[in-house]
């Protein structure tokens, strides 16, 4: 059994009139079966207004589901005596760095959460130590906050969230606002912590080479999941993408153009080196 | 209509312990109808840069001339050199404030002195122009998706007719879809309107695709200012700012390397598909008839 599993799960944003009357339901994620194995690294792909937000809020039972259920580790997340159990398990990275970080020092960011639940001081400072190590983050310990890029921003809410030890961590697009180094360096800090800590990773993005490196790929539309698989079975159906409103990374959509040109080539080509490999072999 | 910086310097917090100097001795010409795209990592400059383009900051020495004239000269109009040099911020949403759409894109041109029927014909050409349909005309802005709100929010710097329009990471957060369409309506203005667009990115591929200029920031210095294929060519000094080439340009270097005879300056999928077609002596469709005959 998974770490987390969702069985025809739905979910309704309600418009409310000035009485507090339901005038409009509106279905944001309908229909939806999950069952995610701990450890894996996942992405979910989709335009925006798909769904994916709020089914990653979900997880951590942000939002409770309309309709069907979520299980965060066994737990339902619409028993409100599993809340808090869930939230340290299920730890939440946002798009927007400067929304997310409180302390006023890093590592009494990165201390907040596990001081929040009574964790003992010298374990809450060991668990800060790891966390910072963990995101490459130890030489700012000291470092206030807002004097930080936004790559490093983004870090220090990771470090935030893993000093709560979660099995889960659901990033809802993290590199959206950051610069190409910024974006390496979280990317890194992610994939790492999935490989070493073996945390259950959940990755929403519109940047599609960040998915390459994923074990398996949701794709949603209008609150469905439409297509998964691996990133190479997602990225060799380059034209459903696009209906979809999505992309491919721009060596994929290369291949893909030499491809229908007669060139033989593999399908759904990932990272340069492939692509340059398959061409070499060919001249 | 033409914006030019002579010797600009900028220093945050001038004279004290934080003292920054965020711009040092810059020298750039924007002239008519150029399509420019802006790069640089956080903290690079680029935006202390936009800001004196349209008078919001002002320099701590040099000059910057607008059509010949000094915008910090007195009696400068600075509020005239506002309209014509729209700026967009790299948040456009959150410039939104009015009841419905088109009210808040009349709100611009009306400012400018226009009476509410004029501003109206305005605030509608530029609705038009970004893709906004009239049935969205009497909505409240912030009913819209994110894309919708950019484009209303680009249509109300739009709508006070700027000669010059900058654009700070216009399509942050956009799902590619909606990035593309944003792009291709900005590049539709360009020609269009025949005005100079400055795009700042953080997307080398969306910088090549579109742009004829290139003007890369580096700690506060213009450490590049070309034609795309020539700064990208600087592939490996741009990884030393933090910033990269669009991956064709890896794949190019990679083939190149491995004895391929492909043309390195290729930075768009388009672009890149031919040399390597060429490379590998597949003839686009139409010239495989000359081919086979030529065999014959």
């Amino acid at each position: 059994m998974g770490i987390i599993r969702a069985s025809k799960l739905g979910f309704d944003y309600y418009k409310y009139d000035d009485d507090g009357n339901v005038e409009q339901a509106s279905r944001a994620v309908d229909d939806v079966n999950l069952d995610i194995q701990a450890g894996q690294f996942i992405a979910v792909l989709g335009h925006n207004g798909s769904g994916k937000s709020t089914l990653a809020k979900h997880i951590n039972a942000l939002l409770v589901p309309t309709e069907g259920t979520l299980w965060m580790d066994q737990m339902d997340t619409a028993a409100a005596d599993n809340l808090w159990k869930i939230r340290q398990e299920a730890g939440m990275v946002f798009q927007n760095p400067d929304n997310q970080i409180i302390g006023s020092v890093v590592e009494e960011d990165v201390g907040f959460g596990p001081e929040n639940i009574g964790v003992p001081t010298d374990e809450i400072w060991r668990r800060v130590d790891a966390s910072l190590k963990a995101v490459d983050m130890v030489a700012y310990r000291q470092h206030s906050p807002n004097k930080l890029s936004g790559g490093q921003k983004q870090r220090v809410a990771i470090a935030g969230v893993m000093a709560m030890k979660p099995k889960c961590i659901v990033l809802d697009e993290p590199t959206a606002m950051l610069d190409p180094s910024g974006r390496k360096e979280v990317l890194k800090a992610v994939r790492e912590l999935n490989k070493k800590e073996g945390v259950t990773v959940i990755l929403i993005t519109h940047y599609m080479e960040e998915v390459v490196f994923a074990d398996h790929v949701f794709v949603m539309d209008s609150g469905h999941i439409v297509l998964e698989g691996t990133p190479r079975e997602i990225f060799s159906q380059v034209d459903i993408l696009k209906q979809y409103g999505l992309d491919v990374p721009q060596v994929t959509l290369l291949a893909y153009e030499l491809k229908k040109s007669g060139v033989e080539l593999p399908d759904g080509i990932l990272t340069i080196e492939e692509l340059v490999d398959a061409l070499c072999r060919l001249s | 209509m033409s914006i030019k910086l002579e010797h600009v310097y900028y220093t945050y917090s001038p004279g004290t312990a934080y003292e920054i100097h965020a711009l040092e001795d810059i020298n750039l010409t924007i002239p008519d109808n150029q399509f420019i795209g802006m790069i640089g990592h956080t903290g690079s400059g680029k935006s202390t840069l936009i800001q004196h383009f349209n008078g919001l900051i002002r320099p701590t020495q040099g000059k910057i001339l607008y059509n010949g004239e000094d915008i910090w000269g007195e009696k400068y109009n600075l509020k005239k050199l506002r309209s014509e040099v729209g700026l967009v911020f790299q948040y456009p949403e959150h410039q939104l404030f009015e009841i419905d759409v088109l009210t808040d894109v009349c709100f611009g041109p009306k400012n400018q002195g226009l009476s509410q029927e004029e501003a109206e014909v305005e605030a509608r050409k530029a609705l038009e122009q970004v893709g906004i349909p009239e049935k969205l005309y009497k909505k409240s802005p912030f009913e819209l998706s994110g894309g919708q709100k950019k484009r209303v929010a680009i249509a109300g710097v739009l709508a006070m007719n700027p000669k010059i329009l900058i654009l700070d990471e216009p399509t942050a957060g956009l799902d590619p879809k909606g990035r593309d369409e944003i792009l291709d309506e900005i590049a539709n203005l360009h020609k269009m309107r025949g005005i100079s667009i400055i795009l700042v990115s953080h997307s080398m591929e969306d910088i090549a695709k579109y742009v004829e200029r290139i003007i890369v920031m580096d700690k506060g210095k213009v450490a590049f200012d070309d034609k795309p294929k020539q700064v990208f060519s600087h592939y490996k000094e741009l990884e030393k700012m933090g910033l990269a080439a669009p991956q064709i340009t890896y794949v190019m270097h990679a083939l190149k390397d491995r004895g391929m005879d492909v043309d390195v300056t290729a930075t768009t999928v388009e672009e890149a598909k031919n040399s390597i077609l060429k490379a590998l002596g597949v003839s686009v469709p139409k010239n495989e008839q000359k081919n086979l005959t030529d065999d014959n």
